[in-house]
């Protein structure tokens, strides 16, 4: 169990956010931090981590316990078991990927562990290359495998793919959720990407202006199953035109543009950008091999 | 032609340059981190030697460590250090003078770097010296060049202050821009002539390399 009660009031150019957070969880599970950009989430990563130090509170992974204001405990950043991939990655530029890694080694006879990680995540034929040779997809498996090296027991990941185009987050979303099930590893992703919360996690908490507002499930927070539909998908809107009558509404769902038929009255609700649902239920979809 | 000045000076140059190099890096990086209060009086006092006269400063570090004065004869009591009109004090006052010069180029070369990747390294359980030396040095090498050659050349280039504290002792505290001085003062101007061409070719070279490098002239060589 992860017992984590922390408080820390947060400044920065004038503006002032008390970031108070009561969250438990289970080991083993894939949790998403979900909220709007300022909302706390990066910052939660930061506390959890040992990067930044809570004001008051309590922190404890199982039986160990991080970090404690009432007993003065606060244990170091590398001694939590913690591996952090940095939103803009953080590879050192100065190194290769290889070299990355083994930076990373605390025991540098250990080379399994990397050669390991090398195939897992196919960096076979990137090890000798700079970062700044790689694109944005391969930094990425750099950071991953470079966070795994220590062994950690939680992985945290700060809007991991946010910087990636579609079919780049698709295959690294895979990758993700297979060191989760290889390493039994308890992750916490930051992500506003409501697509793929629902792809990779277990249990949900949004953040809204530095407390949880909601917390549950991906299909509760979500509103999936809150429809008897046969099938459905989350996507979003891009354009909304009238025609006569009716009003057609543009959606992008994956990487396919979706054209779905409305009615007026039912369109005022949405606007350009909304995160929307659409499935069907009133006919069987064919589904044939291509 | 008397090659003694000339020698004192890169001797100087090259002392001053490495002991601000260690000197200088603590300070700058921690300028680079610090959200402190006192950072902008830190800054500034840092800065100082670039709009002082050197003659100010260098009036009172004479004042300072002048055997007359308790700090002075304390020192030389003690420590048997003495500053004035020693090449020990040209030391110490170039240190002080160039201080600006070292200390800019490392700072502004390690503000530009990502704190992201010094924190990468701390959750990988590195201490400071390391993630110094392995991380953030090596990302910063245009700026350590520029920190280091600039240290050393505006070192070559001092007079006030060498002046002041060193005198003008043969071989000892005479370094090439008081020997200039002191040949033009003699009407010996074939000397200061000889003297002023070394230290612009010097000059010249020194920098030279630091905009060559840093261009990336140096690096179709070095792949």
């Amino acid at each position: 169990m992860i017992d984590l009660r922390l408080r820390k009031v947060l400044e920065s150019d004038n503006t002032k956010m008390v970031l108070d957070l009561n969250l438990q969880f289970k080991k083993g599970q894939f949790i998403t931090l979900y909220g709007e950009s300022g909302s706390g989430k990066t910052s939660t990563l930061r506390l959890i981590s040992g990067l930044m130090k809570p004001d008051s509170g309590h922190l404890s992974i199982g039986q160990q316990c991080w970090f404690d204001e009432d007993k003065k405990i606060n244990l170091a950043p590398s001694k939590r078991k913690i591996g952090f991939v940095f939103q803009d990655y953080a590879l050192f530029p100065n190194m290769t990927v290889k070299e990355n890694l083994f930076f990373a080694l605390s025991d540098k006879t250990d080379q399994g562990t990397i050669e390991e990680l090398v195939q897992m995540m196919d960096l076979g034929d990137l090890q000798n290359r700079k970062p700044e040779s790689l694109s944005g997809g391969q930094k990425q498996r750099v950071a991953l495998a470079r966070a795994l090296v220590g062994k950690p027991e939680i992985l945290l990941l700060d809007e991991p793919l946010s910087a990636l185009d579609y079919k780049m987050r698709y295959k690294l979303q895979k990758y993700i959720l297979k060191i989760h099930q290889r390493y039994k590893l308890t992750t916490i992703l930051v992500s506003h990407d409501i697509g793929e919360i629902i792809k990779l996690s277990d249990l949900v908490f949004e953040l809204e202006n530095g407390k949880i507002a909601r917390q549950g499930s991906p299909a509760e927070l979500f509103g999936l199953g809150s429809t008897s539909a046969k099938f459905q998908f989350t996507g979003e809107i891009i354009q909304i035109e009238s025609e006569d009558v009716l009003v057609i509404v543009t959606l992008l769902v994956g990487n396919d543009l979706v054209k779905v038929v409305c009615d007026k009255e039912e369109a005022k609700q949405f606007y350009l950008g909304d995160k929307v649902l659409v499935g069907s239920k009133a006919f069987n979809p064919i589904i044939k091999k291509i | 032609m008397n090659w003694i000045p000339i020698i004192l000076t890169l001797k100087l140059s090259l002392i001053t340059t490495l002991i601000l190099f260690v000197l200088a890096l603590p300070l700058a990086y921690w300028l680079s981190v610090t959200s402190s209060k006192i950072k902008a009086i830190v800054e500034t006092l840092v800065s100082m030697p670039l709009v002082l006269p050197p003659t100010v400063l260098g009036f009172y570090l004479l004042l300072a460590f002048s055997p007359q004065n308790t700090f002075g004869a304390w020192l030389d009591q003690w420590l048997g250090l003495k500053f004035v009109f020693t090449f020990h004090g040209l030391v110490l006052a170039s240190c002080l003078y160039s201080l600006p010069f070292m200390v800019h180029p490392l700072q502004s070369g390690l503000s530009s770097l990502p704190s992201s990747i010094t924190e990468a390294a701390i959750m990988h359980g590195k201490s400071k010296f390391t993630i110094l030396r392995k991380v953030l040095l090596p990302n910063i090498k245009p700026s350590v060049l520029t920190a280091l050659v600039l240290t050393f050349a505006h070192t070559m280039g001092e007079f006030g202050v060498v002046l002041m504290i060193g005198g003008n002792i043969s071989g000892k505290t005479k370094v090439a821009s008081i020997a200039v001085y002191d040949e033009v003062e003699a009407l010996n101007y074939g000397m200061a002539n000889q003297y002023s061409l070394i230290l612009i070719g010097l000059s010249f070279l020194t920098l030279l390399m630091v905009y060559l490098f840093n261009g990336g002239f140096f690096k179709q060589y070095l792949k």
